[in-house]
């Protein structure tokens, strides 16, 4: 399990495979918004909760079908489907993987960004305590929205259709903690409501993901 | 032995159904017709709402089925996975675009009312958005009937995510409750409740709900039985294929 992790680690980094694609598009992604609504400042801190997490939400969407694909079209995942490995582990593996490489790269990226969308100071903690909590959640639904698509020619725009309508709960929940935390709130009940749905994700999701990459390998 | 399974023989639906389908379709024309027209020409205006309030006997029973044609789905979607009957398949691939539409019907049909009533075709009101959620969710799900070609892999793929994305509807639903509060007014056609709407009101919406509802059943019989005749057409020209 730990060698198949680093086996994707290794090939994220070495065959530029977007390790930092992710990062650049949020970058230009934050940095339109303020060209699209007007340099104000006050209403960029209003909406900066918001952008920042559609924003990482986007980001992470960008590089899920590297995922499954680019091993389904060499064939490296029938021989890791065979594998002594449960099919169940190596999912959970490869988002993890995508995770690392895509999700805490945001987290760390997030607050500089929000340095740019005037962005509330109280607000800084819960980004990143959020954006932690919350992209392992983005990184095991797209994992699964990719192993339904993996088997498909031109997959990418149908995975977006599919996988962006199960990313709401994670996105309310996380922008509104960070909300709450700007105007000072008590941000308790949609941290731990973000907590549930990453840990249900995390746990149940990969058995999906499982299961219709069997089917798409019949 | 009477078994219920027996009704997954594709032979048997097509029989069985061959002869309900004209008796379901005359009864929901006529539910449907005497609903509409009892609600629309029969009933007094509400004091307050003005002859806005007859779209209920439309938006009422259409969102009913749109939330009940999914859950519909979940079921044959699940009957499929575990028993692998291709008439439950199908069934469920029949329902997605009636209640797709029936979803956009609810929608359009609250936005109109929206409109006199609220001031506003849109609010993002919790009810108003977890029912543009479940409509994506149906494009998402025919997306995926259509982009596949094999149709065993399309049937397993859709049930999966038929059911994934069940638990996130139902997610959706409570996240959008607590995101934003809502215009919406509670429900009005609940059977335990005291706030009902009034009794000449409430027996014409009955007489519609009925008919949206053999009206779905009727749509969902026909359109699974032209699924099951484009399988056997398919399948006629592949053994043509072979022998010629």
């Amino acid at each position: 399990m730990i060698r198949l992790l680093m086996r994707d680690l290794i090939l994220a980094l070495r065959a530029g495979g977007g390790f930092g694609l992710g990062l650049g598009f949020f970058l230009i992604l934050v940095t339109l918004v303020p060209f699209g609504v007007g340099p104000d400042s006050e209403r960029l801190s209003a909406i900066a909760p918001g952008v920042l997490w559609v924003g990482a939400l986007l980001a992470c969407l960008l590089s899920l079908d590297r995922i499954f694909a680019l091993d389904y079209e060499d064939g490296s995942l029938d021989l890791l489907a065979t594998a002594p490995v449960p099919l169940e582990g190596l999912v959970a593996m490869k988002a993890l993987a995508h995770w690392i490489t895509t999700g805490l790269p945001l987290v760390v990226a997030a607050p500089m960004l929000g340095v740019l969308l005037h962005l509330d100071g109280a607000a800084y903690t819960w980004l990143i305590v959020t954006l932690l909590i919350g992209t392992p959640a983005l990184s095991f639904i797209g994992a699964f929205g990719a192993a339904i698509t993996v088997g498909l020619k031109r997959g990418g725009l149908l995975m977006s259709l599919l996988v962006l309508p199960l990313y709401i709960p994670t996105l309310i929940f996380g922008a509104e903690v960070v909300r709450r935390g700007a105007q000072g709130f008590d941000v308790m009940t949609p941290l731990l409501m973000q907590g549930g749905i990453s840990a249900g994700a995390i746990a149940l999701l990969p058995f999906a993901a499982a299961a219709a990459i069997r089917i798409s390998l019949r | 032995m009477a078994s219920l399974w027996e009704w997954a023989n594709p032979r048997k639906f097509m029989t069985w159904t061959d002869k309900a389908l004209p008796v379901i379709s005359i009864f929901a024309a006529v539910l449907f017709l005497a609903g509409l027209i009892w609600g629309f020409f029969f009933t007094p205006d509400d004091y307050r709402q003005g002859a806005t309030v007859k779209i209920f006997y439309i938006h009422v029973p259409s969102a009913m089925i749109a939330i009940n044609a999914w859950l519909m789905m979940l079921i044959a979607s699940l009957i499929w996975l575990i028993r692998r009957h291709h008439v439950s398949v199908l069934a469920a691939k029949a329902a997605a675009p009636v209640g797709m539409v029936m979803t956009l019907i609810a929608l359009a049909s609250g936005a109109i009312w929206g409109k006199p009533m609220w001031g506003t075709y849109w609010e993002w009101d919790p009810r108003l958005t977890s029912f543009l959620i479940l409509f994506l969710f149906y494009v998402g799900y025919l997306a995926l009937w259509e982009a596949i070609e094999d149709p065993d892999t399309a049937a397993d793929l859709t049930s999966v995510l038929c059911l994934v994305g069940s638990v996130f509807a139902v997610l959706s639903r409570y996240a959008v409750n607590f995101w934003n509060q809502g215009l919406h007014q509670g429900a009005s056609l609940s059977l335990d409740k005291a706030e009902n709407v009034a009794d000449v009101f409430w027996y014409p919406a009955l007489v519609a709900l009925a008919g949206f509802v053999l009206l779905f059943l009727a749509l969902v019989l026909l359109r699974t039985r032209t699924e099951i005749r484009a399988r056997r057409l398919h399948a006629i020209e592949m053994r043509e294929r072979v022998q010629g």
